[in-house]
């Protein structure tokens, strides 16, 4: 019954998002939007992880998004395409299927290793400093790319849709969303292991009294280290996602202005929430595209909306409680290790 | 081999002199106190040997192990507990967490362990909480287990932090004003915990103490440190009757 919760989550999950999709009883837009949802849910929930359970504050996540977007495109359209910008494919379209998953790691820790140069220095100091570094890290990552025209620079980068439509010929499936869907199970997967194990938890510590920590016998360096390039890591993958969707990007889609974004959902949801995480996502990319037909006041009305959701909530929906402590009664199908142990060991 | 070996440590802060050539042996199973006027520097040899900040002279060996230019992380793991002046439990965290976390330098699974959730991870959570429960079994902290720290009565927090340092198994365990902000009748308990610990664990303690009946009660061997340097050193009774304490603490008599 314990182990049980978890897997029927995900069925059920599955069952809504891509079952549908496959048999097309989806639109194509209403598929993009629920793969919109995905990445979102990635780079909240991996966001979080530094700005709520470690109480850094990164505002540079869209740029670590940027580096995987263009490390995998870069790599499937050179693989797979014939394209303007490398010529002939390498690859039989065939390998499509194989590649692009690769391809999508491969984005991902390029994301950490790229995260790790800004993390060395950065983690040496604690408060501002991250967030300053950050900052400068989106503009660092679009004039990089902007003055590489080997890959578009400021005009961008395409040829992602040849890769996706590769697939789809080769075996009809919602490739995208299924991989998104996976994807968005492994990050809350392993951020709530990683969060729930005692190792995982010290960032928690951290936050709370770093000097006490350290004294604690915590390696905080290490582990805040880690923490950032997993955080980064998975923004890198949901970027490769995110590249492969809207199938044209440039150096402007992964600026301050997705950095904020993804700030507004981490506050949205709740610091240190991951079900608050994922509830905001949802919620943010649907409201964005209810907001639509209003166009550019779209920009106006979103801000409101969330001045007064901070007036009236100011930690954001779930606060720093999980969806479990809200309803305790679930807690027998979804409790951690951690707790069942305590439990346990309470009772005996 | 004494347990613990200062040897002529100085640290500036700035260009003040804050510790000034102070010396000291520990060894095995002793009870020492460190007493002295605010500002005299106590909580800074503390810092110096936990290695928080880094002495400009004299060397610092415990258990043989050279602890200058460690990081504090890795001289605690070699056996160094320590509370803190104000207490500095995590506050966010559970009881349970608090002692959990402790065992950080002890956990064996790696990384990739803790999040793919493998068999490794299970076992040692296991042998972690196990060994937490019964370390706050013996302090009678039960409970308490999951409440958080800043929910309980001051007298329990503190018993929950010098539970919490003695997670790494230290054999020196340094307090720092364990009896600050304390009652009459809660000193007296603090008393017989730290005499019990100190045979419970078998571990060296070193204490900082403004209560002179904590301090005359429970120590074999008192310093008294004033502008960071040791003005005086010996039995209760010594520093008792000891002229340049008396004027440290109270003045000189006007004539």
């Amino acid at each position: 019954m314990k182990r049980f919760g978890m897997p029927a989550l995900i069925g059920i999950s599955f069952l809504i998002c891509i079952v549908p999709s496959w048999l097309g009883w989806f639109s194509n837009y209403i598929q993009f939007i629920i793969t919109l949802i995905g990445i979102n849910i990635i780079l909240t929930v991996s966001l979080n992880l530094i700005n709520g359970y470690m109480g850094e504050f990164s505002v540079g996540h869209a740029a670590f998004m940027g580096v995987g977007a263009y490390t995998s495109s870069l790599l499937t359209v050179y693989l797979l395409t014939e394209n303007p910008f490398f010529g002939k494919a390498i690859l039989p379209e065939e390998l499509s299927i194989l590649i692009f998953p690769i391809s999508l790691l491969i984005g991902g820790v390029a994301a950490a290793i790229f995260s790790l140069l800004i993390a060395i220095p950065s983690f040496r100091t604690r408060g501002d400093y991250l967030a300053i570094v950050t900052l400068a890290v989106n503009f660092i990552f679009k004039s990089s790319i902007e003055n590489i025209d080997a890959i578009g620079g400021p005009r961008g980068f395409m040829g992602m849709g040849k890769v996706v439509k590769a697939m789809d010929n080769l075996v009809s499936f919602p490739w995208l969303i299924f991989w998104t869907f996976l994807i968005v199970v492994f990050s809350i997967f392993i951020i709530r292991n990683f969060v729930n194990s005692t190792m995982g938890k010290s960032i928690i510590a951290i936050r709370d009294d770093e000097i006490a920590s350290e004294l604690m016998t915590v390696n905080t360096r290490w582990l805040k280290i880690v923490a950032f390039m997993l955080s980064c890591g998975l923004a890198g993958m949901a970027g490769g996602l995110h590249a492969h969707t809207v199938t044209f990007i440039n150096p402007s889609s992964y600026f301050i202005l997705q950095s904020t974004y993804i700030l507004v959902m981490v506050y949205l949801g709740g610091m240190g929430s991951l079900s608050g995480s994922v509830i905001s996502a949802v919620l943010f990319t649907i409201l964005l595209e209810m907001l639509r037909p209003l166009d550019v006041w779209r920009w106006v009305a979103t801000p409101l909306l969330l001045i007064i959701l901070m007036l009236f909530r100011p930690t954001g929906i779930m606060g720093s409680r999980e969806l479990l402590d809200v309803f305790p009664k679930l807690k027998k199908y979804f409790s951690s290790l951690q707790e069942r142990l305590t439990n346990a060991f309470i009772k005996s | 081999m004494p347990l613990l070996k200062v040897d002529k440590l100085t640290h500036y802060f700035g260009g003040l002199r804050s510790v000034d050539n102070f010396n000291l042996e520990l060894s095995e199973n002793e009870l020492v106190g460190l007493i002295g006027p605010n500002g005299a520097g106590k909580s800074t040899v503390f810092n110096l040997v936990c290695g928080l900040y880094r002495p400009s002279e004299g060397s610092i060996t415990f258990n043989g192990h050279n602890l200058i230019g460690r990081y504090p992380h890795q001289i605690t793991s070699l056996g160094i507990g320590r509370t803190f002046q104000n207490i500095r439990l995590w506050n966010e965290l559970s009881v349970i967490d608090n002692l959990r976390i402790a065992h950080f330098s002890q956990i064996d699974y790696k990384l990739l362990d803790s999040l793919f959730f493998t068999g490794r991870l299970v076992r040692d959570e296991q042998k972690v909480t196990q060994e937490a429960m019964d370390l706050l079994d013996k302090f009678n902290l039960v409970p308490y287990v999951n409440e958080l720290p800043r929910n309980l009565p001051y007298g329990i927090q503190r018993r929950v932090e010098i539970c919490r340092a003695l997670v790494m198994k230290p054999s020196l365990l340094l307090l720092d004003e364990p009896a600050a902000g304390m009652n009459q009748g809660e000193i007296g308990e603090l008393i017989n915990l730290v005499r019990w610990v100190k045979d419970e664990f078998k571990v060296t303690v070193w204490i900082i103490e403004h209560q002179m009946r904590v301090i005359m009660n429970i120590c074999e061997r008192i310093q008294v440190l004033d502008f960071g340097s040791i003005i005086a050193e010996g039995t209760p009774k010594e520093i008792r009757d000891n002229p340049l304490v008396i004027k440290a603490y109270l003045g000189e008599e006007v004539t």
